[in-house]
């Protein structure tokens, strides 16, 4: 969705010039006092403390030996560094994180392409009634999946998808159309339209245009559709906890059995484990954030 | 005829397995979901489909909204999302404010801000159940630890363990996952006014937070109301979070989410699904009028 009525930050191509890039001129009517930029940076400061404090208790505690995490040296860097229980997270993880690649790749390319077509339509080759249209598939992205769950469960069973793996690739498929379509077509909104319409002049037919024209400019439409994709793939625990099992499912329900075990948590291999799981959406995150911002803008709320 | 077929052929054909995708799994599911809701189906030999299942309208949606249990949840669900919706405003709107000027080193800030969404709820659970550990006194972990270390003492609690207020606890994390996306959509707005605004307000004298008050945040009204049905919507869904910090089985911090769920595992699908139906009103009353509103935008 738009985020704003007057000027949609979707209305920038995506990537190129993000919401978030500086706008390079100072504000008008703003001459900082030094008291004014001190406080200023004291209350970021402040927000940074906020966000960094699990992330400083995740990593020490990742390094602790066993009795080194007990509650009195909580938040003290660890006696002795060791990597055990990295190691063990590993041990642990290392399948389920290869069955969340198997399931992550396929259905972010899937739903991507699906995604192309429905916004290349929905945008530059509209038919009547195609805003209806639109709105109904973006009511999927708000969609609170346990008004499905039940029925989906059912379908799952009657037609012996396995479960596991293979139904967690055609859910994410199915209900990552929305956002990816939403995307999309926010995206082919920006491109001129000459672009698309000299192409028509010269009597190409839709499958033609689509295929020479607007896949080719598409490119950072699927970085950003892809990224999002991947990380609400990888992230996703309510279809994992429904439709796979520890044994056949992804890498969020492998750490959330190990961290919730029967027996007393080990705190450090469960803080590495946690730190494992996120490493790919992280490294996505570091490399491309720019692209991810562009997602969040075009309205990315699948949660 | 012919050229209408033509003209609007090719695009519908194109779509069409979205369509038939979307209109299979979302809304002839969201009715069948609605059909069993209404049924007896609570054993997992009916569930099985070995006996068979009888309609008796909206008997389950009448008990679950007479039973204790469930009205605890939705007290819970309300206290849930009040924290976290006010917490995750005033966080990312601050955030955004701040940084909405040039200011050495900003960007790195926005990144800081912002990289908590890229993790799984599951994953920043595992660190937040730590934090928000309930032990107090010589036992203290996590906030409780840190308060002693601070001489804070007085700020030690039990967190989500209490029973009336706990699931507030649970919203702390939630802000600190999403405060970084309401400050983009924040950030975004502040770059939507336009810069003629401010200069006319500048001639005027208006002083930095006059010209605020007066002529930037009014313009910042339909990113506030995004945010605010964005974050509502997803508070209403939440599952994975806690989920990850409190056991399904804990009374404490139940959600309707989590009650499905519980449903679900012990066969339970008609109340199951009567739940789920609940949840869709909830979100379908906060999300259609905008989808509604968003969609003449579009046609105007």
């Amino acid at each position: 969705m738009n985020t704003t009525t007057s000027a949609p930050p979707s209305a920038a191509p995506l990537g190129e010039s993000s919401p978030l890039a500086s706008r390079g001129r100072g504000a008008p009517g703003t001459r900082p006092t030094p008291v004014g930029r001190t406080l200023r940076y004291l209350v970021i400061l402040l927000g940074v403390l906020f966000v960094l404090i699990p992330v400083y208790v995740l990593v020490i505690t990742s390094f602790k030996t066993g009795g080194d995490a007990s509650p009195a040296r909580a938040w003290a860097l660890p006696h002795t560094w060791t990597f055990e229980n990295w190691q063990r997270a590993w041990t642990a993880l290392a399948p389920a994180l290869g069955r969340s690649l198997s399931l992550v790749i396929p259905s972010t390319i899937i739903s991507s392409v699906l995604g192309c077509l429905n916004g290349f339509v929905l945008s530059r080759w509209r038919f009547p009634g195609a805003d209806i249209v639109f709105t109904l598939i973006l009511f999927g992205m708000f969609l609170p999946y346990q008004a499905v769950m039940i029925p989906l469960l059912q379908l799952v069973l009657a037609t012996e998808i396995p479960n596991g793996i293979p139904s967690l690739i055609l859910l994410h498929v199915v209900f990552g159309i929305p956002i990816t379509t939403l995307i999309f077509r926010n995206y082919f909104e920006t491109i001129p339209h000459e672009l698309i319409e000299a192409a028509t002049v010269d009597g190409a037919g839709m499958l033609r245009t689509f295929s020479s024209v607007a896949l080719p400019i598409a490119i950072p439409g699927f970085v950003v559709v892809g990224i999002w994709q991947f990380t609400s793939a990888w992230n996703d625990f309510l279809f994992a906890v429904f439709f796979s099992t520890p044994r056949n499912g992804p890498v969020t329900l492998a750490l959330n059995n190990l961290a919730n075990g029967a027996l007393l948590t080990d705190y450090g291999v469960s803080m590495a484990g946690a730190l494992l799981a996120s490493l790919p959406t992280l490294v996505v995150y570091v490399l491309l954030s720019r692209y991810f911002i562009a997602g969040l803008m075009s309205g990315s709320v699948k949660g | 005829m012919r050229s209408r077929v033509r003209r609007y052929g090719p695009p519908l054909l194109l779509i069409s397995p979205s369509l038939v995708l979307v209109g299979v799994f979302v809304y002839v599911l969201i009715a069948r979901n609605l059909w069993t809701s209404m049924t007896d189906n609570h054993t997992a030999a009916q569930a099985n489909g070995r006996k068979d299942v009888s309609f008796v309208f909206l008997e389950n949606y009448v008990a679950l909204f007479k039973s204790p249990q469930f009205q605890h949840s939705l007290w819970n669900l309300v206290l849930f999302t009040a924290v976290f919706l006010v917490g995750a405003m005033i966080v990312g709107f601050v955030w955004a404010w701040l940084l909405e000027r040039p200011l050495p080193g900003g960007r790195v800030f926005q990144t800081v801000y912002l990289f908590p969404m890229a993790i799984s709820f599951v994953a920043s659970g595992v660190v937040w159940r730590w934090l928000l550990n309930s032990n107090q006194g010589d036992s203290a972990t996590g906030l409780n630890r840190l308060f002693q270390m601070v001489g804070l003492d007085v700020l030690e609690n039990p967190w989500w363990n209490q029973v009336t207020f706990g699931i507030a606890a649970i919203a702390i994390p939630a802000i600190w996952q999403l405060s970084g996306y309401v400050m983009a959509l924040f950030l975004a707005g502040f770059r939507g006014v336009p810069d003629d605004l401010r200069e006319a307000a500048r001639m005027d004298g208006a002083s930095s937070l006059q010209m605020y008050r007066h002529v930037i945040f009014p313009q910042l009204t339909p990113v506030l109301m995004s945010a605010i049905v964005i974050i509502a919507h997803m508070s209403l869904k939440s599952f994975d979070l806690i989920m990850s910090i409190s056991k399904p089985a804990n009374y404490q911090t139940k959600v309707p989410a989590v009650d499905m769920y519980v449903f679900k595992s012990s066969f339970d699908y008609a109340n199951a699904a009567a739940v789920g139906t609940v949840l869709l009103a909830f979100i379908a009353i906060l999300i259609v009028p905008y989808l509604i509103q968003q969609h003449r935008e579009r046609t105007r």
